[in-house]
């Protein structure tokens, strides 16, 4: 693979009325990495995705995901193209199991339609039984399986967001975009996130993880950029960005009391 | 002796299914016999709206898109089915054309009415679907002028029954003894037609369509980031349901022989929204039920009139009065008690069936 880029974002930038949310930004992620976007709160994170996403439209600037334009896509286009995500607050079909869950992941990937469905033809049950077996696979993936008939909204939060993986997951995609993952988890659950994560890593999966466990996120990536403002001011390996003084004092400001992590390195 | 061998052979469920077949094809029957043709009439319009229930509860149970105006596209088939079988324009075309035709141009005014409402959820949604169902209720009332097309409210008359060659399904034949009348043919024709539309509905349930539905009924936002065509599926949604209600449509307009706009007002798109929603949304069987109750309740109290002269020597309360209160005291107490309705739909239960047969059983043996 190589160090291909997968995402680029050329000049991004969006404003709601007066406020500037996101300000000439500028990212690369290549294939195959981990990459980190931590930031204040406020500072951009989720707009960003939510451009990368086609959630709304960029007011300025170029998305790039494997060398195409995303300009003018719309949301599911983006995720046909090969970007799924995941939702800081939780976003599951709660009144749907989890399986299903996972089973509407498979929606872009398949094509059974009315008639399909109508005339129960061959190719869709052979479809519908690959659609369940992909599904179930994911599930087992994740650490699901116990959970795969039980409603979305019954399960423990950590499962809750880990199922909104397997769900991103049964997109297909060649971007796995996650908004704030371990928010909410408690360390046991963190650790889990985090052996899923290398895993899917390794198997050749490219992830764009927003954060705001520091830790998490400077254990995990390759490499990482900060938003502050609604504007990058760092980018870098973890390394790096520790020691940029940009960051410090962005998280920091000039009383080293609140959060010392990033500064003192572990 | 030979019932319970025929249990043991058959099982408890495939028993249970052919006494439910023996009841259904005698019902007609009985009930003429013992409570007056009033009483085939009223299963008649049960299943009639059954089928409507059916295909409302695609918009509104499986999308979740609050359709107040669905009565329109019921409006739509049975103005097909007048316009092209009956003396107004003098054609006469045979019913097996027309009421697919009906539930297609249903299924197309679908397209064309959920397309400016794309955008719109929940309580908007509700509103301009109210307008659209009026629009269409007024613009038959009114197509008389300059051109007649409809015949305004006088509505269209003498409209041609289910007819094929020298067999037609408004005579009244003797056979060995029993009055088979127009209203039993259409019992069965109704019967057929509402099987046939819970099969479709099941189906399109378990399918990738059904789960889009479902999906975008839960969370738009996070459907569309898993790749499904909010606009498409919404617009499927939308068209399946109003062609069913056009087949419905010209279903009642081969069996009355007339219709006009009176038919088709807001209050019959909220009779069929209640009978979905006192059903349990989302579930075929529920919304059956929910149609049955709604459409055999209400003739039910038509006795208390009668009844309370008997006992009490005088009406104290009038029986359509006593309709609305009971009405009123129905929703309230569902809305206590039940309020996902009668029989609400089971979750899982529709993954549960075919992960059965087609899954490995390891997975699910470990669950259960």
């Amino acid at each position: 693979m190589g160090n291909q880029s997968l995402l680029e974002a050329h000049h991004l930038g969006k404003h709601f009325g007066g406020l500037r949310a996101l300000n000439q930004v500028s990212l690369n992620i290549l294939r195959g990495e981990i990459f980190g976007l931590i930031g204040p709160n406020g500072a951009g994170k989720t707009t960003l995705f939510n451009l990368i996403t086609g959630i709304y439209p960029p007011d300025e600037g170029t998305l790039f995901f494997n060398q195409q334009p995303l300009n003018g896509l719309k949301t599911h286009q983006i995720t046909r193209a090969g970007i799924a995500r995941t939702f800081q607050n939780i976003r599951l079909f709660s009144q749907m199991s989890a399986l299903e869950n996972v089973m509407v992941g498979c929606h872009p990937r398949t094509r059974t339609g009315v008639w399909g469905a109508l005339f129960n033809t061959a190719s869709a049950r052979a479809e519908e039984a690959m659609i369940l077996a992909r599904a179930h696979a994911l599930l087992k993936t994740c650490g699901l399986s116990q959970q795969a008939q039980r409603q979305a909204y019954q399960l423990s939060y950590g499962d809750q967001r880990r199922l909104e993986i397997a769900r991103a997951l049964a997109t297909e995609p060649q971007l796995l975009a996650l908004d704030e993952p371990a928010a909410g988890l408690n360390h046991t659950e963190t650790e889990a996130l985090k052996t899923l994560l290398l895993h899917l890593n390794a198997q050749g999966m490219t992830l764009l993880l927003i954060e705001h466990d520091v830790k998490l996120v400077m254990g995990l990536c390759d490499r990482m950029a900060v938003l502050d403002f609604g504007e990058k001011i760092a980018e870098g390996s973890p390394r790096e960005v520790r020691q940029n003084p940009h960051v410090i004092k962005a998280y920091l400001g000039t009383d080293p009391i609140d959060e010392p992590a990033p500064v003192n390195p572990s | 002796m030979l019932l319970v061998s025929k249990c043991h052979f058959l099982g408890h469920k495939k028993l249970l299914g052919l006494i439910l077949c023996i009841v259904l094809f005698a019902l007609p029957f009985l009930l003429d016999q013992y409570l007056g043709r009033a009483w085939v009439r009223i299963i008649d319009f049960a299943l009639l709206f059954s089928l409507l229930a059916l295909g409302l509860n695609i918009v509104v149970g499986y999308a979740g898109l609050l359709d107040l105006g669905y009565i329109a596209f019921f409006a739509v088939g049975a103005y097909c089915y007048g316009l092209l079988c009956s003396p107004q324009f003098g054609l006469h075309w045979p019913f097996w054309f027309v009421l697919p035709l009906g539930a297609l141009l249903a299924g197309l005014f679908g397209i064309v009415l959920g397309a400016p409402t794309l955008k719109l959820r929940g309580d908007y949604l509700a509103i301009v679907t109210l307008g659209f169902g009026e629009i269409i209720r007024i613009f038959l009332n009114n197509l008389n002028h300059p051109v007649n097309i409809t015949n305004g409210a006088q509505g269209i008359t003498l409209i041609d029954p289910l007819q094929w060659q020298s067999i037609s399904l408004a005579q009244t034949i003797h056979w060995g003894g029993i009055e088979i009348a127009p209203v039993h043919y259409y019992y069965f024709v109704f019967l057929f037609c509402t099987m046939f539309m819970l099969v479709v509905s099941s189906r399109l349930e378990r399918s990738r369509i059904g789960r889009a539905w479902m999906a975008i009924r839960e969370d738009e936002v996070a459907a569309a980031c898993m790749g499904l065509n909010t606009r498409n599926i919404k617009l499927t949604a939308f068209a399946m349901g109003a062609s069913f209600g056009g087949l419905a449509g010209g279903l009642f307009a081969a069996f009355q022989g007339f219709i006009s706009p009176e038919s088709f007002t807001l209050t019959d798109s909220i009779m069929v929204l209640c009978m979905v929603v006192l059903g349990g949304m989302g579930h075929v069987s529920g919304v059956v039920l929910g149609a049955i109750l709604l459409s055999v309740l209400p003739e039910i109290l038509r006795y208390a009139g009668p009844l309370q002269m008997t006992l009490l020597h005088r009406v104290w309360v009038d029986p359509s009065d006593l309709r609305m209160l009971l009405f009123g005291l129905a929703l309230i107490v569902m809305m206590l008690l039940r309020p996902k309705g009668l029989w609400p739909a089971k979750h899982g239960a529709s993954t549960n069936a075919p992960s059965e047969n087609t899954e490995p059983p390891a997975k699910n043996a470990q669950h259960g």
